[in-house]
C-alpha cells in the first residue's frame, strides 16, 4: 500500500477520485460546527444563565437537530445529505440574518416580533465591539450552509 | 480485496474522527462549565465581601434573636416559586440551629407586579402581622400569580383570615417610605449580584451553587465554625 490508510486522505476505496471523501469531511465539518453551537447556545442558557429571547430560540430549533441529523447522513456516507439538511441551515440563516437585522435597528420597531418577555435587541455579550450572539449564529449558519453545498458539488462531482 | 480492506479503515477512521471530536466538544463544555462556575463563586465571595454594607439594612424585617452569631440573609421575591418552595425549608433550618442563627429578608420583586405584593407585606408589618402574611401569601401564591404575574385582586381574599385591617392596609401600601425600602433593595440586589430569587447569604458568603442541602452545609458550617 503507498498510502497510510489511518489517515484521512486516503484515495477514495471506490476509485472514484478522492470526491466522497472530501465531501464525507466537508459535512463532517458542518457538524462539528454545529454542535460547537449548540453546546455554547447550551453554555450560555444554562451556565452563564442568559434567557434566549424568542428569536434565538426559533434559530435554536434550527440548529439543535442539525447536531443530530448530521451524523445520520456521515454514517454511512449519504451524498443526498444535503437535501433534508440544508433546508434547517437555511431557515436558521434567515431568522439569524432577521436578528442580527433587529438588533443594528435596521428592522422598524413594528415587525419585531419580541416585543414582550426578553427583548431580542437587547445584548448581553459584545465581543470584540461586533461579535453579539445572534452575529455568532449568523456566521455558525453561514459557515454549515457553505460546507453543506460544498458537500453537494463534491458529492455529485 | 485491497479496495475492501481500505474501504472498511476508511469508514473506522471516520468514525474514530467522529468519536473523538464529540468527546472533545464535551470535555470542552464541561470544562468550561466548571471554570466559570468557580470564577463566578470566587467573584461572588469578592463582591459579598465588599458589599456587605449592602446585605444588611435597617429597615429589613428580621426573624431570631439579635446576638445570633450566623446571619442568614435571604432576597425574596412573594411571586417566586422556588422562593414559596423554600420557605418552610428556611423555616426548619432556624429551628435547627435555635439562637444561633437569625434571618433577614430582603426584597428582590423581580416578577411583574410582584412589587404590590411588597407593599402588602410592609402595610401588614405595621400591623405587626408581616410574618403570618408572609405565609398566606407565599402559601396561596398559585391562585394570585397565574402566568408568574402577581394579580393583586387576587390576593385579597387570601388575607381574609387573619385579623389584618385591609382597608389600613390599603392606606398605607403606597407609603413613600414602602417606596424607598423596595428601590434600595433592589439596589442593593444589583450591586451584590443577585439576579435570581431566592438568594442566600450566610455571614456574607453566598451559595457555592444552588439547592437546599447546599444551602444548609452553608448555615451548619457557619454554626460550627461560630460556636
Amino acid at each position: 500500500m503507498s498510502e497510510n490508510p489511518s489517515t484521512m486522505n486516503i484515495s477514495d476505496p471506490s476509485g472514484q477520485g478522492h470526491s466522497p471523501d472530501s465531501a464525507w469531511t466537508l459535512a463532517f465539518l458542518a457538524w462539528m460546527i454545529a454542535s460547537a453551537s449548540t453546546l455554547g447556545a447550551l453554555f450560555l442558557s444554562q451556565v452563564m444563565g442568559i434567557a434566549p429571547c424568542v428569536l434565538c430560540w426559533y434559530q435554536r430549533i434550527f440548529m439543535f437537530p442539525l447536531v443530530l441529523v448530521l451524523p445520520a447522513g456521515l454514517f454511512p456516507f449519504d451524498a443526498r445529505l444535503v437535501r433534508y439538511v440544508l433546508p434547517l441551515a437555511l431557515g436558521g440563516w434567515v431568522i439569524a440574518m432577521f436578528h442580527v437585522l433587529v438588533v443594528a435597528g435596521i428592522v422598524p420597531e413594528k415587525i419585531r416580533p419580541c416585543a414582550q418577555g426578553i427583548p431580542c435587541k437587547d445584548q448581553v455579550i459584545e465581543w470584540f465591539g461586533f461579535l453579539t450572539i445572534p452575529m455568532l449564529s449568523l456566521i455558525a449558519f453561514s459557515l454549515i450552509g457553505l460546507l453543506l453545498v460544498s458537500t453537494h458539488l463534491k458529492a455529485s462531482k | 480485496m485491497k479496495a475492501d480492506v481500505q474501504a472498511i479503515k476508511a469508514v473506522q477512521s471516520r468514525r474514530t474522527v467522529f468519536i473523538i471530536s464529540a468527546i472533545v466538544l464535551l470535555a470542552v463544555f464541561v470544562l468550561g462549565t466548571l471554570v466559570y462556575n468557580r470564577d463566578k463563586l470566587d467573584k461572588g465571595t469578592k463582591v459579598a465581601e465588599q458589599n456587605l454594607a449592602f446585605l444588611v439594612r435597617e429597615h429589613s424585617p428580621r426573624l431570631g434573636p439579635a446576638e445570633a452569631k450566623v446571619h442568614l440573609v435571604e432576597f425574596i421575591d412573594p411571586a417566586c416559586g422556588t422562593c414559596r418552595e423554600f420557605y418552610p425549608l428556611v423555616k426548619d433550618l432556624m429551628k435547627a440551629n435555635r439562637d444561633k442563627v437569625r434571618l433577614s429578608l430582603r426584597y428582590a420583586p423581580f416578577h411583574a407586579g410582584s412589587d404590590n405584593v411588597v407593599r402588602i407585606l410592609e402595610a401588614a408589618r405595621k400591623q405587626d402581622k408581616f410574618w403570618q402574611t408572609l405565609e398566606a401569601v407565599l402559601a396561596s401564591q398559585p391562585y394570585w400569580a397565574p402566568n408568574h404575574k402577581a394579580e393583586l385582586q387576587f390576593v385579597w381574599p387570601q388575607l381574609g383570615n387573619l385579623g389584618l385591617d385591609l382597608e389600613r392596609i390599603k392606606r398605607d401600601m403606597y407609603a413613600p417610605e414602602i417606596d424607598r425600602i423596595i428601590a434600595q433593595d433592589l439596589d442593593d440586589a444589583k450591586a451584590l449580584g443577585v439576579t435570581m430569587t431566592p438568594e442566600f447569604f450566610v455571614n456574607g458568603r453566598p451559595l457555592p451553587d444552588f439547592g437546599y442541602e447546599q444551602l444548609r452545609k452553608l448555615v451548619n458550617d457557619a454554626v460550627a465554625k461560630a460556636y
